[in-house]
């Protein structure tokens, strides 16, 4: 699914962040461990395309992504990856319904409105459909957050501390959601976090 | 979801940015259509008017106003010329073709016009119903004045002297309304047209008129040449070649109660009296206009700080830099398209509002429901100006460093 090889990222007059090589087999829940400062974040961002630039490679569902070009690196990132982060990132302006849309319209697929459906009751947002994000409690803009990143049914999800704000009983939650979402989709879930509370969740750990 | 739907609602989610923008812009935008379409009526109008007039000729003083009364019938004579002076400028060989004109005399505001066959003929005018004058005391009416005076084939009335409909009645000679016009679209629709001989009635200068004389004038055939006494207005002269430019002019002026005014020069000289004032108001909408770009500018480059995150999130989902990109300049222009159009209708409303409220627009021959190849143009600019006013926070969108707003530093 993941595998890289002598990556290493070099932020502009600061010192080389070396990764050690991770091998990220598909179909489990996999954890990225690190304390604040360790690079999670940094990794997370090279193995979902959303930074460039780095030294060795990273090689996802058999194809490099370090040889892309920008623009074959959007098309790629749209269509193979979900991303979830520590807070929801909707679009303010959009309902939800619009919201969901923006995922396959901008990954260039098929704006199917059956899946729209199956996702919206997946994840119980069915009469928040047309709801603005501002009417929105902060657990269903989690929802939407998780329904948009499993919508175009991508083999990986990659999420960046998505409980760290949280505290228990919300984490518990979100993190069941993220688990039940990603195995329910077929997508395999990667969470980086320094959040300990997540360990008992996962059998598949990676300590940076 | 496609990039419109989007644009559209970021405009709508801010309605009050949206609506200032849009109407700023339509403020500046509706100014030039006012003085695009009252500028462009005006002048085909005086065109019209004054085509297949080279020359008028008529009594001393000031030429501009020789020129509006005898062709645009908006203002009063200059005074009266001998009949027997203006023959002898019709037996100049520069001249090809001669229209007299006796003026003065009105009715409900409408000049009655003494005239020849051949001035309807210049404006290839054509009866709606009956027939052309004829004889002495009748008059064939233009459609405008049909309508307005509600006057009918059949119909008599008297005459006012000067333009006004207060002026001393001429109740003794009325006179007979023998045909209507079809609309033409120029001046003769606000005329009422009669022979000369008519108006020298009224005005009881026909004295002697029964005998046949021996030497026709050649300009009213009825009265016999180098009459010492009758007078005319003016004359509507058309040249036979262009040397007459040269000569024409001249040789009129050298006589000392005759002027010549050419229509072209005097109206372009009327043009640039007005011009400074239609350049203060265009100048005033371009303004308007600047100010509106500007203002667009910063709603945008505002509202992108607002939108960092939804740029690099979009940006997570496989949208390309060039997908940002076009979403920003795509919502300028639509603020400006919409602005735009906004400000077209505008124009025209405030014209068609202004054409009801001044009678006299419309016997100007203004309307609010001619549109210009030049709106297309106005168009066509201000989506340019929304490119131009969108291409920064455009770029700046194109240069959203998706990792670094997403980890939060």
């Amino acid at each position: 699914m993941i595998t890289t090889k002598g990556l290493s990222y070099t932020y502009r007059g600061q010192k080389k962040i070396e990764f050690k090589d991770i091998s990220i087999l598909p179909g489990g829940h996999w954890l990225l461990l690190g304390e604040s400062g360790s690079g999670k974040t940094t990794l997370l961002h090279l193995l979902g395309g959303l930074l460039k630039s780095q030294e060795g490679s990273i090689e996802v569902n058999g194809t490099e992504i370090t040889r892309f070009s920008e623009h074959g690196l959007d098309r790629f990132r749209g269509q193979h990856y979900g991303f979830i982060f520590q807070k929801s990132h909707l679009i303010p302006a959009l309902t939800v319904r619009n919201n969901l849309l923006m995922a396959p319209f901008l990954a260039g697929l098929k704006q199917d409105e059956k899946r729209l459906l199956e996702v919206l009751d997946q994840l119980a947002l069915r009469e928040k459909e047309h709801s603005r994000i501002r009417e929105l409690s902060q657990g269903q803009a989690q929802r939407v957050a998780i329904a948009r990143a499993v919508l175009n049914r991508p083999t990986l999800i990659l999420a960046d501390e998505p409980t760290s704000a949280l505290d228990d009983k919300n984490c518990e939650r979100v993190i069941d959601l993220l688990l039940n979402a990603s195995a329910h989709n077929g997508a395999t879930l990667v969470v980086a976090t320094h959040d300990q509370r997540l360990k008992v969740k996962f059998r598949n750990q990676i300590q940076l | 979801m496609n990039l419109l739907l989007l644009v559209w609602n970021y405009l709508k989610a801010k309605p009050l940015n949206t609506v200032l923008n849009i109407f700023l812009l339509s403020l500046g935008i509706a100014v030039i259509t006012v003085l695009l379409l009252f500028n462009n009526q005006l002048q085909e109008k005086i065109a019209s008017n004054a085509k297949g007039i080279d020359l008028v000729v008529g009594a001393k003083g000031s030429p501009l106003q020789l020129i509006l009364c005898s062709i645009f019938h908006i203002d009063f004579p200059t005074g009266n010329i001998k009949l027997s002076e203006a023959e002898r400028v019709v037996r100049h060989r520069m001249v090809k073709k001669a229209i007299p004109m006796a003026l003065g005399d009105s009715f409900n505001g409408y000049r009655i016009v003494g005239t020849t066959s051949e001035y309807a003929l210049l404006y290839k005018v054509e009866l709606a119903s009956g027939d052309f004058w004829k004889n002495d005391l009748e008059v064939t009416l233009g459609a405008v004045v049909a309508e307005r005076t509600r006057l009918k084939i059949g119909d008599t009335f008297a005459s006012a002297h000067g333009l006004t409909s207060d002026g001393h009645a001429h109740d003794e000679n009325r006179y007979l309304v023998k045909g209507i016009l079809k609309r033409s679209g120029n001046v003769v629709d606000n005329l009422i047209l009669t022979n000369i001989e008519s108006i020298w009635k009224v005005h009881d200068l026909a004295q002697g008129v029964a005998v046949v004389p021996i030497h026709p004038s050649n300009l009213v055939p009825s009265v016999e040449m180098r009459d010492s006494i009758r007078e005319i207005t003016s004359l509507l002269i058309q040249y036979r070649n262009p040397l007459a430019v040269i000569q024409l002019p001249r040789f009129i002026n050298s006589s000392s109660n005759l002027q010549a005014a050419s229509p072209a020069f005097e109206t372009a000289r009327l043009f640039s009296i007005l011009g400074l004032g239609v350049e203060v108001l265009r100048g005033f909408a371009f303004v308007l206009i600047l100010i509106s770009g500007l203002s667009i500018f910063i709603a945008l480059y505002n509202s992108l700080k607002e939108r960092q995150y939804d740029l690099a999130i979009m940006r997570s989902m496989g949208a390309s830099r060039r997908t940002l990109f076009v979403s920003i300049v795509l919502e300028g222009s639509v603020l400006s398209v919409l602005g735009t159009i906004l400000g077209l209708a505008l124009g025209h409303g405030v014209l068609w509002v202004f054409t009801i409220v001044v009678q006299e627009s419309q016997t100007a021959g203004v309307t609010a429901s001619a549109f210009y190849v030049a709106e297309a143009y106005v168009l066509l600019g201000s989506i340019l100006l929304g490119i131009l006013c969108s291409l920064i926070p455009a770029i700046q969108a194109y240069r959203t460093d998706i990792h670094k707003v997403l980890a939060g530093s």
